[in-house]
Parts: C-alpha cells; sequence; structure tokens
C-alpha cells in the first residue's frame, strides 16, 4: 500500500476533470486520477456542440438560453443553477477558444453557431442557432484541448488508477447525524492497474468527475467503461443520489449498435421518416418538428415503431435522411458520424437513409450538489471538502430531460465552479484531516473475495441479463409492470453476483477483476434507477410511465433523494427534513429510502410543454 | 423496446454475411503466467456476425472463454484510440475493423502494436509514446494581451490545420514505422502531427519554438517517407504529408 497526500485530488480525467483541474492546480496541489488515460475518456465522443448565447451568427441571449434549459428540462431544474449555466456559458466557450480549440469559424472569423434541439429564440418562437461546434467533433477538440492545456501546466495525473472507494469521517449509512453537523471527507483509495497495487490518497478536498453510467443498458452510446462509478461509489457510503430515474434516450443511435450520430445531423437539416417516407414529426411537434427535445423524439421514433410503421425488414427502426443534402455540405459538418454509417452499417448517407433508433445516451441524475459543486448528504447539508461536476454530478441543471449541448456545456462551467471551490476550501482548511484506521480493508476485502472466489458465474452473462432487463423494462416507455420486473430480476442478479468469479487471479492489468467490480457499480445504479422509476408515478421529460401520462405538478415537483441504508436504519432517508417520499423498498440485507429536496423556481411558472 | 438488426443478412446494402466462424490467433504474453517473459500463440474461434468488429470478437472470447485475455478499449467506435494493435499485420483499431474485411476464412493474427514495451496479451506500455507528445509544446502558445472576445480566424486559416486535429493518439501510425521500430528516442509520426496541428495554426506563435524541437536528430528528419503511418491512421489523417510539411516550414521560416 502506498500513501500520497494532496490538497485536492480529482477523480476522473474527462471534461469536467480536467476542466476542474485547470482550475485547482494553479492554486493548490492537485492530482488527477483516472481509470483511463485522459484523452481516452468519453467526452472526446462527444459531436455536435456547446450551447452559449453568443449572438455570433444571430440575435440571442443568456436568458433566452435559461428559458429553454427550463422549459426542456420539464421544469424539475433547478432555476439559478440553470441561469448560471447560460449566462457563464458564454466566458466557457471564450475561455476554451483561447486555451486554443479550434471551433468552426463564420466568415467574419468569430465562432460560428449552429441549430440544435429545443433551443429558441424568444421562448419557443423558432429554433436559434446557439451551439458552437468543431465539425461533429466538438468533444474531441475539447478534450484535446483541455488535455493540452494540463500538459502546459504540468498537471499531476495518475492514469490507469481505479478509485475504489471514498473515505468520510462519519459512517453516514449507520450514523444518526444531527442537521448542521459536519462531516468531512478526507480521501480516496485507489487501484493501480498496472501493478495492481493499493494507493491511499489523502486530501483536503475531492472532486467526483467519473461520467455517466449508460452501461446499464444494452443499446447506448457510452463507452464500456461509463459503469457509474462515481454514483456508486458515493451511494454506497450513505451519499445520496439524485433524479436517477432521468435517463435520457437519444434519438438517433445507429439501429441495433447504439453508436451515436449527433442531433447536429438534424440541425444541418437531416429530417426522420417512417416507413411510408412520412416526415412524423410534424405530427408531434408541428413547430419545431425534428428539432424537439431529446424525449419527445425519442418517444415519437418508438411510438412510430410500436404503432407498426417502422421500416427494415422487422420494421424496428426509423430512418434519418440526409440525401437531401449536399454531399460537400455533409462532408463539412458531418465527417465524422455519417463514416460511422458506412463503416458499421455499410450505409452511403449521400443517397440512402440511415436506420436509426433511441439508445441510452445521458444520466441527468447524479451525486446531487449545489451551485458551488459542493456534494449534498441530505436535501440541504454538504459534505466538507467533497465536490463533484460533470455527468457524475446533479445541480439540478438538466431537470428531467438534458437539452442537446448542454453537457459539454455543464463540464466547463461546473468543472470550473468545482475546481475553484476545492482550490479555496483546501486553501483555508488547515491540515489533513486523519484517515479512518485501516483505510484500505474495505477494497482489499472486496478484491480479494473476487480474486480468489473459486467458479462460479461469468461476470458477463450477468451483465449482460442486466442490460437486457433494462432495455426490455425501463427504456423510452415504462409501466408499474415493466418496472417491477425489471426489480425483480435485479434482485437476482445481485444475488447472482455474489457468486460471479474472475478467471484471471493475476496481479498485473487484470480488467477481468476490474469489470467484475464495474459489474457491481452497474447493478446498484440500475436498482437505484428502477426504484426511484417506480416511486414516480407520472411522466416528466425522460420519464415516461405509460400508466401515469401525465405530469403532475401537485405531487412530483420534486427531486428524488435516494439513500441506502441498512435495513435497521430508521426510514426518513434524510433523518431530518421528512421527505414527501416516504418510499422504502426492504430488500433485506438493506433498503433504498426516497426522500425529497425542492425544486428551486426563480423566474418561470411551470407551463405545459408544447413544441 | 430496442432495434436489434436480428439477421443483419436480410438488411438491404447491409452486406452483411450472416453468422460465420472465425479463429483469432493471437499473441499472448503474461508475465505471472507459466509461460513468464516468453510470448506465445493461442487460437480461439467465435461464432460472429457481419456487423461484428474484431473488438467483438476479443469482447466474445474474454468474455465467453478466457477472462486472462487483456487488452484495452473504451468508446467502441474508433474515437477514443484506446485499441491500436497489429491485425494480420497492419496497424488498426480493433472497434473499427469489420472481421468480415479482414479475411476470416484464414486465422486472423492478433498483435500488440510493435515498438513500445508489451506489458501483457495486446497491452503495451504507452508513456514512451506520451511523453514524445508532451515535449513537442502540444498547446496554443500566444503573446500579448488576450483579446477580450474570442481570437479571429478566418475559415480558410481555420482549414490550415483541420486535418492533423482529428488525431486521437492512438499510436498507430507511430508504432507502424520502421524508424521508430528501431530507434524509440526517434519522435515518431503521431508528436509531429500534433506539432503540425500548431505550427499551421494561424493563432499559434510557438512554431520557432516547436520546430527547433523537431530539428533534432531524433526530429522530423529521420523520416524516411515510408507512407507506413498514413496508411495506418484510422482517423484518414494524410501523416506523411504532415511530416512533409512541416520539413518545408523548417526550411523556409527562418529561426
Ligand atoms: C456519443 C456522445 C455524444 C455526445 N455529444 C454531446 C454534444 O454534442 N454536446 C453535449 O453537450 N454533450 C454531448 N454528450 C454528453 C457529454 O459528452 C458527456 O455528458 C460529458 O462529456 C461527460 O463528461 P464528464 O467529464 O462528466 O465524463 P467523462 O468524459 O465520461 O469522463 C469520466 C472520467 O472519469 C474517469 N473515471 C470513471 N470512473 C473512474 C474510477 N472509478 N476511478 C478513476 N477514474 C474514473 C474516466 O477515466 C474518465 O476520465 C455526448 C455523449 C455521448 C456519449
Ligand atoms: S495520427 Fe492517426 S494513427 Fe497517428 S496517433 Fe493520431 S490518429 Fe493515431
Ligand atoms: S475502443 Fe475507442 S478507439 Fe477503439
Amino acid at each position: 500500500m502506498q500513501t500520497h497526500q494532496y490538497d485536492v485530488v480529482i477523480v476522473g480525467a474527462g471534461g469536467a476533470g480536467m476542466r476542474a483541474a485547470l482550475e485547482a492546480s494553479g492554486e493548490a496541489r492537485t492530482a488527477v486520477i483516472s481509470k483511463l488515460y485522459p484523452t481516452r475518456s468519453h467526452t472526446g465522443a462527444a459531436q455536435g456542440g456547446m450551447a452559449a448565447a453568443l449572438a455570433n451568427v444571430e440575435e440571442d441571449n443568456w436568458e433566452w438560453h435559461t428559458f429553454d434549459t427550463v422549459k426542456g428540462g420539464d421544469y424539475l431544474v433547478d432555476q439559478d443553477a440553470a441561469e448560471i449555466l447560460a449566462k457563464e456559458a458564454i466566458d466557457s466557450v471564450l475561455d476554451l477558444e483561447k486555451m486554443g480549440l479550434p471551433f468552426n469559424r463564420t466568415p467574419e472569423g468569430r465562432i460560428d453557431q449552429r441549430r440544435f434541439g429545443g433551443h429558441t429564440r424568444e421562448h419557443g418562437q423558432a429554433a436559434v442557432r446557439r451551439a458552437c461546434y468543431a465539425a461533429d467533433r466538438t468533444g474531441h477538440m475539447i478534450l484535446q484541448t483541455l488535455y493540452q492545456n494540463c500538459v502546459k501546466q504540468n498537471v499531476e495525473f495518475y492514469n490507469e488508477f481505479y478509485v475504489l472507494d471514498l473515505l468520510t469521517d462519519h459512517d453516514l449509512t449507520t450514523e444518526q447525524i444531527e442537521d448542521g453537523a459536519e462531516v468531512n471527507a478526507t480521501g480516496v483509495v485507489a487501484y493501480d492497474l498496472a501493478s495492481g497495487e493499493i494507493h491511499v490518497f489523502q486530501a483536503k478536498a475531492i472532486i467526483f468527475a467519473t461520467g455517466g453510467a449508460g452501461k446499464i443498458f444494452k443499446t447506448t452510446s457510452n463507452a464500456h467503461t461509463l459503469t457509474g462509478d462515481g454514483m456508486a461509489l458515493a451511494y454506497r457510503r450513505g451519499l445520496p443520489l439524485e433524479d436517477m430515474e432521468f435517463f435520457q434516450f437519444h434519438p438517433t443511435g445507429l439501429a441495433g449498435l447504439g453508436i451515436l450520430l449527433s442531433e447536429a445531423a438534424r440541425g444541418e437539416g437531416g429530417i426522420l421518416r417512417n416507413s411510408d417516407g412520412e416526415r412524423f414529426m410534424e405530427r408531434y411537434a408541428p413547430t419545431i418538428k425534428d428539432l424537439a427535445p431529446r424525449d419527445i423524439v425519442a418517444r415519437s421514433m418508438a411510438n412510430e415503431v410500436r404503432e407498426g410503421r417502422g421500416a427494415g425488414p422487422n420494421k424496428d427502426y426509423v430512418l434519418l435522411d440526409l440525401t437531401h443534402l449536399e454531399p460537400a455540405h455533409i462532408d463539412a459538418k458531418l465527417p465524422d458520424i455519417t463514416e460511422f454509417a458506412r463503416t458499421y452499417l455499410g450505409i452511403e448517407p449521400y443517397t440512402e437513409p440511415v436506420p436509426v433508433y433511441p439508445t441510452a445516451h445521458y444520466a441527468m441524475g447524479g451525486v446531487p450538489t449545489n451551485i458551488q459543486g459542493e456534494v449534498l448528504r441530505d436535501s440541504h447539508n454538504v459534505v466538507k471538502g467533497l465536490y463533484a461536476a460533470g455527468e457524475v454530478a446533479c445541480v439540478s441543471v438538466h431537470g428531467s430531460n438534458r437539452l442537446g449541448t448542454n453537457s459539454l456545456l455543464d463540464i466547463n462551467v461546473f468543472g470550473k465552479r468545482a475546481g475553484r471551490s476545492a482550490a479555496a476550501y483546501a486553501k483555508t482548511a488547515g491540515p489533513h484531516r486523519e484517515l479512518p484506521e485501516n483505510p484500505t480493508a474495505r477494497v482489499e476485502a472486496q478484491l480479494a473475495e473476487m480474486r480468489d472466489r473459486p467458479d462460479g458465474e461469468r461476470v458477463a452473462d450477468v451483465r449482460k441479463a442486466l442490460q437486457e432487463t433494462m432495455d426490455a423494462n425501463a427504456q423510452v416507455f415504462r409501466t408499474g409492470d415493466s418496472l417491477n420486473e425489471a426489480l425483480a430480476e435485479i434482485r437476482e442478479l445481485q444475488k447472482r453476483y455474489r457468486n460471479v468469479s474472475v478467471q484471471d487471479k493475476g496481479k498485473l492489468f487484470n480488467t477481468d477483476l476490474l469489470e467484475a467490480i464495474e459489474l457491481g457499480f452497474l447493478l446498484d445504479i440500475a436498482e437505484v434507477t428502477v426504484v426511484a422509476a417506480l416511486n414516480r408515478k407520472e411522466s416528466r421529460g425522460g420519464h415516461y410511465r405509460e400508466d401515469y401520462p401525465d405530469r403532475d405538478d401537485a405531487n412530483y415537483m420534486l427531486h428524488t433523494m435516494a439513500y441506502r441504508r441498512p435495513t435497521s436504519a430508521p426510514d426518513a432517508g434524510d433523518g431530518h427534513v421528512p421527505g414527501y417520499f416516504d418510499h422504502v423498498e426492504d430488500f433485506g440485507d438493506y433498503k433504498v429510502v426516497l426522500g425529497s429536496k425542492p425544486v428551486i423556481q426563480t423566474r418561470y411558472e411551470p407551463m405545459e410543454r408544447k413544441y | 423496446m430496442t432495434a436489434v438488426l436480428e439477421n443483419p443478412a436480410t438488411e438491404p446494402k447491409a452486406g452483411a454475411v450472416p453468422s460465420f466462424e472465425v479463429t483469432l490467433r493471437i499473441r499472448r504474453y503474461n508475465p505471472e503466467s507459466e509461460h513468464g517473459e516468453e510470448s506465445t500463440w493461442d487460437d480461439f474461434t467465435v461464432q460472429v456476425h457481419g456487423t461484428d468488429r474484431v473488438l467483438d470478437a476479443l469482447h466474445m472470447i474474454k468474455w465467453e472463454q478466457d477472462g486472462s485475455l487483456t487488452f484495452r478499449r473504451s468508446c467502441a467506435h474508433g474515437v477514443c484510440g484506446s485499441d491500436a494493435m497489429r491485425i494480420n499485420g497492419r496497424n488498426r483499431l480493433a472497434c473499427k475493423t469489420l472481421l468480415k474485411d479482414v479475411n476470416p476464412d484464414k486465422p486472423i493474427t492478433v498483435e500488440p502494436i510493435k515498438g513500445l514495451p508489451v506489458v501483457k496479451d495486446l497491452v503495451v506500455d504507452m508513456e514512451p509514446f506520451f511523453a514524445s507528445y508532451r515535449e513537442i509544446m502540444p498547446f496554443l502558445i500566444t503573446s500579448g494581451n488576450e483579446p477580450t472576445r474570442e481570437r479571429l480566424q478566418s475559415a480558410e486559416d481555420r482549414e490550415r490545420f483541420d486535418d492533423t486535429t482529428k488525431c486521437i493518439l492512438c499510436a498507430a501510425c507511430t508504432s507502424s514505422c520502421p524508424v521508430f521500430w528501431t530507434d524509440g528516442q526517434y519522435f515518431g509520426p503521431a508528436a509531429i502531427v500534433n506539432a503540425h496541428r500548431f505550427i499551421f495554426d494561424s493563432r499559434d506563435e510557438g512554431a520557432t519554438q516547436r520546430l527547433e524541437i523537431l530539428n533534432d536528430k531524433e526530429g522530423v528528419w529521420r523520416c524516411r517517407t515510408t507512407f507506413n503511418c498514413t496508411e495506418a491512421c484510422p482517423r484518414g489523417i494524410e501523416v506523411t504529408k504532415a511530416i512533409q510539411e512541416v520539413k518545408r516550414a523548417m526550411i523556409t521560416r527562418a529561426f
């Protein structure tokens, strides 16, 4: 075991982690720990753009952007956070340009902008050009630019280190902690893939920036490595997860594969058609049609398929038509995604429409934070020295449905904020706090048990069963029955998980072992997602309950806060604020308790969402 | 509710063969195994579909036959640069290489990329590769006061270095270069590509420093224009052309 001491430790080297590192490393001694080489992070897969009301090509302002974000999120957005997002968007795009990001340019040499779903002028009048972009590899350019600047600033990285535990000075799962009492994060425990050694990182401030959890689904645009690690680690240590029932299904995944074709395809003029060649979005969203928010488009597509108007031999997908666009325009604006269609489906987008179907894309929920990036331990108390930003976090700027281009924005705005807050806190926090006795015990026991278990089930079998039940029962359309089925299956899989074994028993670069550990994260995240979805008996944004098809503001204009507790603990999850939800799912070995947190509304009254 | 192409063969133009068998002959190396420092070849046979890629076959092997088979991967669609390997003797990304395109009638050989120390099976130590990258100062260098808004750049100036911005640092080019194989000190094509990305960016003022670094004896002049790198690049970057342009800049720009 090795021990390190830093002022700030950042877990994750995607966009959020590196943006935070650029702020923190100049101010405080900082290390970034990442299970991937920084440039392999999935931020690099992002395609379409990053929103900011620069008004470079037409009239626009941050207030319209705020409104669109709030409305897009079906009013479950915290409006103070959305306002920060939209206001600070402008500087965060300009920051990136100054760091060297090669944005596409207007004829005047300014950053070019294009249309994206749900982004409008004058509160919904018409689509507006707000997405700043670099061809269809905006995320790649952001990730490269941030890494380049980390190289410039000499940021210290621990690459291919997996963080497997979070250390705090109180046990949040069992202790009854007073309102206002101080709880501190003290460090993290990491596993060095190359050597199999355990490392303890003691820190004054810790930032979680571990990204999403798309691999709980089978059909997904997410990388194999997006297994919800940060969320699961926090959750297992007794911290709540917020709004986990809201998962975004992106309308245009390559059919059968889930690989994403950016919304930019529709922003540049692409049209969705059913088997009759009909532009069906005209029926569902008459004003902005194919550029309606993702939840609406995804459901409309699934509905076309369900009603028998799907294309292809099995009538199980719809078509994204780009054939009316000039090939030169496609090559200039959408080179990568059209290449995906060619490489993976053998389809030539110049002349043939591309088979597409919704793909699991983005976790709106996550580790709750305030606007400074501080992590909450209940509806209002923070954990001192613990921060989160990016897809792992929930501030909540996306509410129940994220608008396209708002995540690359989120990672920059709140990555920067978290980095600043963490460094500022570390500078005033005094000496390092003591680590718990035997800080690595839990991780070591977990790894030893997994490695030493003789022949058992295969990790891949359990993971596949999980992903299949999530696709079948908790996707675009959900019902109480389908969710109960998913939950029953997950419970069964949790039991089977205790019996999985790995074949690789070695210490060096044991990815077999780490895949098994990641499966444990996936199971916990899927479970809490389904429990939260069962509890929310309404339809809002990305969460659509066929048995409760309407939005129900009277009962559900609240964030869900899910806590994992021992069966013996009292049921009021947040202890002191009796949350609205009193839903408890007791699994015998532990239970999931659902509390709530109020939605912050400032300017905008909830209205019906029409496009 | 998911669309699964149950039988891609019936897809118009999917160009797919139905399910078929392939054998992968994989170079194994694991210092902890009974073979110690020796590397060995293992054959695995799997049942695959026309849309499956080499990465899918590697996953099938790892998940169903031999969990100890070790390789890197993340995005699975050619954008993260994790899984460059030698497939039938050519450097490619496993996730971008369809099995049906690499002659599945014969065993497909899969080896780690060359010129970097092998850690385990298909995993190599990337540190020397990233060290060269870091040395060419891969970041925008400017002087004077920052503008309040963005720096202006014409669409043409932006286009000038577009090709080299696509690099995903997969090392397919560098590890296909015969000069790099014999001299690990050579910066290698990827580092030069990333220098090019800044040297030809109209906003950048660090060209002189970078050209000086690349004028070193381990710099661009070692390139023998064998074009292996251009062929290997999964992003379609004209690597050799970029290197030539850097060489030319060295001659024409006074520094
Ligand atoms: C295909 C695709 C296209 C997209 N396009 C757009 C777009 O056009 N516009 C937009 O706004 N958004 C887009 N998004 C969403 C957006 O890209 C992501 O939400 C965002 O990039 C997430 O960034 P992040 O920094 O939070 O996480 P990531 O970039 O995923 O980084 C996570 C980091 O955490 C590390 N990590 C994870 N677990 C551990 C652990 N246990 N220990 C140590 N390190 C760990 C990883 O190594 C990685 O470095 C897209 C998403 C996808 C999948
Ligand atoms: S130039 Fe091409 S082959 Fe070389 S590292 Fe970059 S992407 Fe890979
Ligand atoms: S897995 Fe990302 S490039 Fe192949």
